[in-house]
């Protein structure tokens, strides 16, 4: 596998939001307006990246039985090093985001990762796997984040459509978030097939 | 790789030892940043709320068991007036945290909301210029306002500050600190006075089939 086939298979084939559907927890949660998805997506990438990078590094020394505790601590410590590093210099983008930050420990689609390439790769493979799917999740979310916010507030990044008032509120409420990712998640896989 | 007791207890104590260190490397790094930001945050929202000042005392009370701070600000000496940190658990998607400026006279002088996460598009709409909820408050002296047992509240609760439209329960919350910012300034600027009014103050958050 070359290494643009390696980046593009996180946007497509393996898209973490449409197609492996994983993460649903930050994903159906943070997306209730586009630029909350995109924040919540780089924050996951950055984590991805650097913890697929570590653990193919490391994959050659850690016994099988205590694989997954291992990695575990490797990412745990990656996303606490995000969480202090988003709060130290964009305090604005983490008190929106703030408490979904620490949740992306327990986020699949990193664990996955390390499970189903980072400790099979080699580390610039992994550090290129986790760019592919970080940018698939983030496309996915501000994707989400869009439509729902287009459909339930009537502007997009902030910026007022000037549709009016009279949005249905039902697509910033949880509901809308199950609704537009289904219908999403439609789309996303016929367009894919062609 | 095969796992025996020594390789499975040696991988793991590494692997937690480097990554302690690096988790206490970047807080070595990030601590003064954090507190800096933390501290400009509070700067901003003191300046934007109150009348000009060169000087604060902060002070913490307790009501209904939630600490409050209380900041005294003066200008040469003299009050220029009081802002209020004040927090409600009412909201609709988690605590709001407003801080609310008083002037010398006992005037809202302006309301920065510190932290929400409230419907985007809905209740989010309280930290927009011009809301109707800010207009309800601004510029006036609350006891003016049209109370209901001695506390503001929203048109629907019989009190005469506009909801957000659709956010009725952001608005009640919203109010809700309001109040709470009231008493915590009447209790320092007057002394006494704000203990007879903290029993009656729960407001109605809970009913059923009301829009957010």
């Amino acid at each position: 596998m070359n290494k643009l086939q390696i980046i593009l298979s996180g946007i497509i084939r393996n898209n973490p939001t449409f197609v492996l559907v994983l993460g649903m927890c930050p994903t159906l949660g943070t997306t209730t307006s586009a630029i909350n998805g995109m924040g919540m997506g780089l924050a996951t990438m950055a984590v991805l990246i650097m913890s697929n990078f570590f653990i193919s590094l490391i994959k050659n020394i850690v016994p099988d039985k205590v694989r997954i505790p291992a990695f575990i601590v490797v990412i745990a410590s990656f996303v606490t090093v995000i969480q202090m590093l988003m709060q130290a210099f964009v305090p604005a983008l983490y008190a929106t985001l703030g408490v979904f930050i620490p949740l992306i420990v327990v986020n699949c689609i990193i664990l996955g990762r390390a499970e189903a390439f980072a400790s099979k790769n080699s580390p610039f493979d992994s550090l290129l796997d986790g760019v592919g799917i970080g940018l698939g999740f983030t496309l996915s979310l501000t994707t989400i984040g869009a439509v729902r916010e287009i459909l339930g507030g009537g502007a997009i990044f902030g910026v007022d459509l000037g549709i009016g008032d009279y949005t249905p509120l039902i697509f910033v409420l949880a509901p809308g978030a199950f609704l537009v990712l289904g219908y999403l998640m439609v789309l996303f896989n016929k367009l894919a097939k062609k | 790789m095969k796992s025996t007791l020594f390789n499975m207890t040696a991988v793991l104590l590494g692997i937690t030892f480097v990554a302690s260190a690096g988790v206490g490397l970047v807080n070595m790094i990030t601590v003064d940043p954090i507190a800096q930001a933390e501290q400009a945050a509070k700067t901003a929202a003191l300046t934007e709320v109150l009348p000009a000042f060169d000087k604060t005392e902060t002070s913490v009370l307790t009501l209904d068991e939630i600490p409050t701070t209380v900041y005294t600000a003066t200008l040469e000496g003299q009050v220029a007036g009081y802002a209020v940190e004040a927090v409600s658990k009412a909201g609709f998607g988690g605590e709001i945290r407003l801080m609310v400026g008083f002037t010398a006279e006992g005037k809202v002088n302006n309301v920065n909301v510190l932290k929400q996460t409230e419907t985007p598009g809905l209740g989010t709409n309280m930290t927009k210029e011009d809301n109707p909820l800010l207009k309800g408050v601004k510029g006036f002296d609350l006891s003016t306002k049209k109370l209901v047992n001695g506390r503001l509240a929203v048109t629907k609760d019989g009190g005469d500050v506009d909801a957000l439209t659709a956010a009725t329960i952001s608005s009640r919350a919203y109010v809700d600190a309001i109040n709470r910012a009231w008493d915590a300034y009447k209790s320092v600027a007057q002394g006494a006075g704000a203990a007879e009014n903290q029993s009656a103050n729960e407001p109605a958050a809970q009913e059923g089939g009301e829009n957010e």
